[in-house]
């Protein structure tokens, strides 16, 4: 995980999402699943691929299990994309780059 | 990178794919691994085991190793004798001519890349099979789930079904009792082809029961699962069953289409091997689940992914040592 990954918290999580000027993609995951692990460093790149057109944040289910239920994740690796504050792209399972940004491409405009 | 012709390029990255890399790699071909890309199902790098907790028959490994662990470790002992790895999934083949060719998108564009290789080492494995129904796929991730160890979590505390009777299907029902309240087993048999050992820990676990001669014919829920419709195979009798999980674990399917056409292949898809790896096609080989439906373990995989090194290497050889005029022609121009 990148050094300044924005981690998020019940605490942190409606200032961080509705107070973005950017879409942030919050990547629902735990240490014990596979899958997770790997798509962190893809979508990391996806990151760095968009500078400033993307923001990516983590939210770890095992700790934050009120925010799971809040946005009805039962799989893991869940990624919802919020613009404008809006959930408004969920995408299940671990994808390669090129799939996953096929479905992000009408965000990162 | 495209244009180089490497020795030997191998298909999958399961055990079978990665001992074939250690071994072809400690053999100085310098292998490319095309190893395929993140997924949620089996077919993803690494392979099934990927998606398994504990590996306890693995030789070597006396308390057991975790199946992502073990992967792990046979991929850090291909690079560290130089197999070089390409997170991206073949999506075309052309074997009719050698070199051979394999296509797939790069992984850091996503443009279509062509790789050419002496020798083919297909290592592409099984994936886990669905039911096939509409209310099925339409809601994987809201309570029908392909990684049981991924999803099992969420489950805590509910009664939830696994179907299916072999060993997945008893690890998955195992497994998933440290969350869930109860685990109902669906098997449309009425005995398990699971293995001794599997049926004895699932039959002793109070949490698991099981429902024998059954199939699954929907899924109920228009968000999320609510239920599953069961048909009794002997009675015709239909029954709805509340629960809020479904995993599905009723076998596989080798991850052949791919060659579909160009590799010989009994008629569900399991390529046909001869005299060790050999495939019809001169120069392919093919090991692991993707021509082994019988075994199906990490260490039968791991073997044939050793002979297909092997042999492969054995080719090589002798096909530079041939007398020129017995040579293929040259394609590299």
């Amino acid at each position: 995980m990148g050094a300044g990954m924005l981690m998020l918290t019940e605490q942190n999580f409606d200032e961080e999402i509705k107070g973005s000027d950017v879409p942030v993609l919050v990547d629902f995951w735990a240490e014990w699943c596979g899958p997770c692990k790997m798509i962190a460093p893809v979508l990391d790149e996806i990151a760095k691929d968009h500078p400033g057109k993307l923001r990516i944040a983590k939210l770890n289910i095992d700790e934050q299990l009120e925010l799971s239920r809040r946005f009805d994740v039962m799989s893991i690796p869940t990624l919802i994309l919020f613009k404008d504050g809006e959930a408004q792209l969920r995408i299940i399972g671990a994808k390669g780059k090129g799939q996953l940004l096929q479905e992000l491409r009408p965000f990162l405009a | 990178m495209t244009n180089e012709v490497r020795d030997v390029v191998i298909v999958g990255s399961g055990p079978a794919g990665l001992t074939a890399a250690i071994y072809t790699a400690r053999a100085n071909l310098h292998p490319l691994v095309i190893e395929g890309a993140p997924s949620s199902t089996s077919d993803q790098p690494g392979g099934q085991l990927m998606l398994t907790t504990d590996v306890e028959n693995y030789p070597g490994f006396v308390d057991g190793i975790l199946g992502p662990d073990l992967m792990g470790r046979f991929r850090f002992q291909a690079e560290r004798f130089g197999a070089e790895f390409l997170t991206t999934k073949a999506d075309r083949v052309d074997l009719s001519e050698r070199p051979f060719r394999v296509w797939a998108p790069d992984p850091s564009t996503g443009l279509e890349t062509e790789f050419r290789a002496h020798a083919l080492i297909v290592s592409t494995g099984a994936r886990s099979l669905m039911l096939g129904l509409e209310s099925e796929r339409r809601l994987i991730g809201y309570g029908v789930s392909t990684c049981a160890t991924c999803d099992g979590f969420f489950f805590r505390g509910q009664s939830i079904a696994v179907v299916g009777g072999g060993d997945s299907a008893m690890e998955e029902a195992i497994f998933l009792t440290k969350f869930a309240e109860s685990v109902v087993v669906i098997h449309r048999r009425k005995e398990l082809r699971a293995s001794k050992i599997m049926q004895d820990r699932a039959f002793k676990n109070p949490k698991i029961r099981f429902l024998w001669d059954t199939v699954v014919t929907d899924v109920i829920g228009d968000s999320k699962v609510e239920g599953i419709r069961l048909r009794n195979v002997m009675t015709d009798e239909e029954t709805d069953l509340p629960v809020t999980g479904l995993f599905v674990a009723i076998g596989h399917a080798p991850n052949t289409d791919l060659f579909a056409g160009q590799l010989d292949m009994d008629e569900t898809g399991y390529i046909l091997t001869g005299d060790g790896t050999r495939t019809n096609v001169e120069g392919v080989f093919a090991c692991g689940d993707a021509q082994d439906h019988v075994y199906r373990q990490a260490i039968t995989a791991a073997g044939s992914g050793c002979m297909a090194a092997i042999d492969a290497e054995r080719w090589l050889e002798a096909r530079d040592e041939a007398p020129p005029d017995l040579r293929e022609t040259t394609t590299e121009w």
